[in-house]
């Protein structure tokens, strides 16, 4: 991927992104995720029915990095049913940590394909899936 | 000034996390390495020549913190790991057992996490009240607000002297003063000053004062807490153990040893306490005086140009110390600290462990340029050009 495009795509996200309000319908689930070495903090609030993701918001202050990835990973996983979106985020994670992924479910998700170049930015992108694992795992819970 | 002493400065990087932590000079390391290679052993032990060198060392630091913030006397300097621990010392080994609930501590909101969670701890524990002195328009304390804040419920004052994210200098001599007519401790968080301004605990009259070896070019790992004699006398030690008993037969027959080694159980971090000796001498040997008007130069310098760039929110316009927050518009703390890293400038981002400050500020996160008198006017051209050019900060930030 061309560098200047993958910049232009995360910076884009970044300055505008996608689904950032704030949510009080009680029927979104809600988690916070934050990273213990540096100061993002996110909040994301998810709307599941028949285990299809309806809808995706999230709240909060964060890098670049991680604010885009949020934006992105929104974009990807909304209207995905769980099952489709477990894959999704094992296909990115498999990119971040450098092994075996499909380029083609990953999407826009691709323009991290090379944050492991820099170690501390990982955790970075990998943020909002942390949150996003926490809410799968909260349905599940709730659905029991 | 004095480049040529720090070995990190051999490496071409710009250093402006001196709130964190100072770089050290190369004879503070070379004395920590004469103790470990050449009289390595315990202090207070032995009954051989190299533990009564130990003893030597160890104890002539004492002389130098007591004489470096003129102290009246040798035991009311008390070696601990770190400020932060001489806090919690004072908070539980005294406060503690004196406060009653309803009882009222006045701190505010820029205090470091370290003034404001034991605190709250013993809030917790004891239901006294953890209030706060309002800041005013610079996020400043005043002597009027103080007044406003007290009422006849309170009993300490627990303040830094200057702050990490506002920098600050707290007139602290007036606020002590006024204290002490209504019967008030009040607790000196000296972790930002002691390397940076003169310290008189004497003429300050204050009653606790604690700070950290490692931001006056110390040795991380030491702190000191200094109290008052006839005060300190009656802090009951956190830790117990060896070192600070003077006889034990059994539960009821247990003799501690007098001050300050009371308060000092276990081993000590001696090569960190012997170290931390070096760098008084050496900050004695330039001067307070000499680095406080540098910093205020560099400060002034450095304010002056950032505010010719137009993106930049700062944060603290007016302090008298060599931290300086602010924001680059739009543009995320972090994202910045680490294009900045790119060019080998170190600066701090986040909230510099004072969280209750961002509800009065109204950010939560900034960037902090924090100087030291090693940091030079060319360090400060290089950040200002860096910072100037906003859209290559977007372009490289990632
Ligand atoms: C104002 C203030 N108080 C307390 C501390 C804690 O010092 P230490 O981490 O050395 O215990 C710091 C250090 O960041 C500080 O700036």
């Amino acid at each position: 991927m061309d560098e200047n495009v993958r910049r232009e795509i995360i910076l884009d996200h970044y300055q505008n992104p996608k689904n950032k309000e704030s949510i009080t319908d009680e029927r979104y689930l809600k988690a916070n995720t934050n990273n213990e070495s540096c100061i993002d903090n996110i909040d994301l609030y998810v709307l599941i029915e028949n285990d299809v993701i309806q809808d995706i918001k999230f709240q909060g202050e964060a890098c670049a990095i991680s604010t885009s990835s949020t934006s992105i990973m929104i974009t990807n996983l909304i209207g995905k049913t769980l099952v489709e979106a477990r894959e999704y985020i094992a296909h990115f994670e498999a990119m971040v940590n450098e092994l075996a992924y499909d380029e083609a479910i990953l999407k826009e998700g691709i323009v991290y394909s090379t944050i492991y170049k820099q170690n501390n930015r990982k955790t970075c992108a990998l943020l909002p899936y942390k949150g996003m694992l926490k809410l799968l795992k909260q349905y599940d819970t709730l659905k029991k | 000034m004095h480049r040529e002493d720090f070995p990190m400065l051999d490496q071409d990087i710009v250093y402006f996390d001196n709130a964190a932590t100072t770089l050290k000079p190369k004879c503070v390391i070379d004395k920590m390495v004469d103790y470990y290679s050449n009289y390595g052993a315990s202090a207070h032990r032995g009954d051989y020549d190299i533990s009564y060198k130990v003893d030597q060392e160890y104890e002539n630091t004492r002389e130098l913190v007591k004489d470096f913030i003129h102290a009246r006397f040798l035991e009311e300097i008390v070696f601990t790991s770190g400020d932060t621990e001489a806090l919690n010392m004072i908070v539980r080994g005294f406060f503690e057992n004196l406060l009653e609930p309803g009882d009222e501590v006045l701190i505010t909101k820029s205090e470091h996490a370290s003034n404001v969670l034991p605190w709250f701890s013993l809030a917790k524990k004891n239901g006294i009240q953890v209030n706060y002195i309002p800041l005013d328009d610079h996020y400043y304390v005043t002597l009027d607000n103080v007044k406003k804040a007290i009422t006849p419920k309170t009993k300490v004052i627990s303040l830094a002297y200057i702050t990490n994210v506002i920098g600050d200098i707290r007139p602290m001599k007036e606020i002590i003063h006024f204290a002490h007519e209504h019967n008030i401790f009040v607790l000196l968080d000296a972790a930002q000053s002691v390397g940076h301004i003169k310290t008189d605990v004497q003429d300050l009259d204050v009653d606790f004062l604690v700070f950290s070896a490692h931001k006056m070019c110390g040795p991380t790992g030491v702190g000191v807490l200094y109290g008052k004699k006839e005060l300190l006398e009656t802090v009951e030690p956190l830790l117990l153990g060896g070192g600070m008993n003077e006889s034990f037969d059994n539960e009821q027959a247990v003799y501690l040893k007098d001050l300050p080694t009371r308060l000092e159980a276990g081993t000590p971090n001696v090569a960190g306490v012997i170290g931390f000796g070096s760098a008084i001498l050496y900050l004695n040997q330039i001067g307070l005086d000499t680095i406080a008007d540098y910093e205020k130069e560099l400060r002034t310098y450095l304010i002056d140009k950032l505010l010719a760039i137009p993106h930049l929110d700062i944060i603290n316009l007016e302090s008298d110390s060599g931290i300086v927050s602010f924001n680059v518009n739009g543009i995320f703390s972090q994202d910045v600290a680490y294009y900045l890293n790119k060019y080998n400038i170190c600066v701090r981002a986040g909230n510099h462990c004072a969280k209750i400050l961002k509800k009065e500020v109204g950010v939560a996160n900034s960037l902090r340029i924090s100087l030291y008198f090693y940091n030079t006017y060319e360090e400060i051209d290089a950040l200002v050009e860096l910072l100037s050019d906003k859209d290559k900060i977007l372009k490289e930030m990632l």
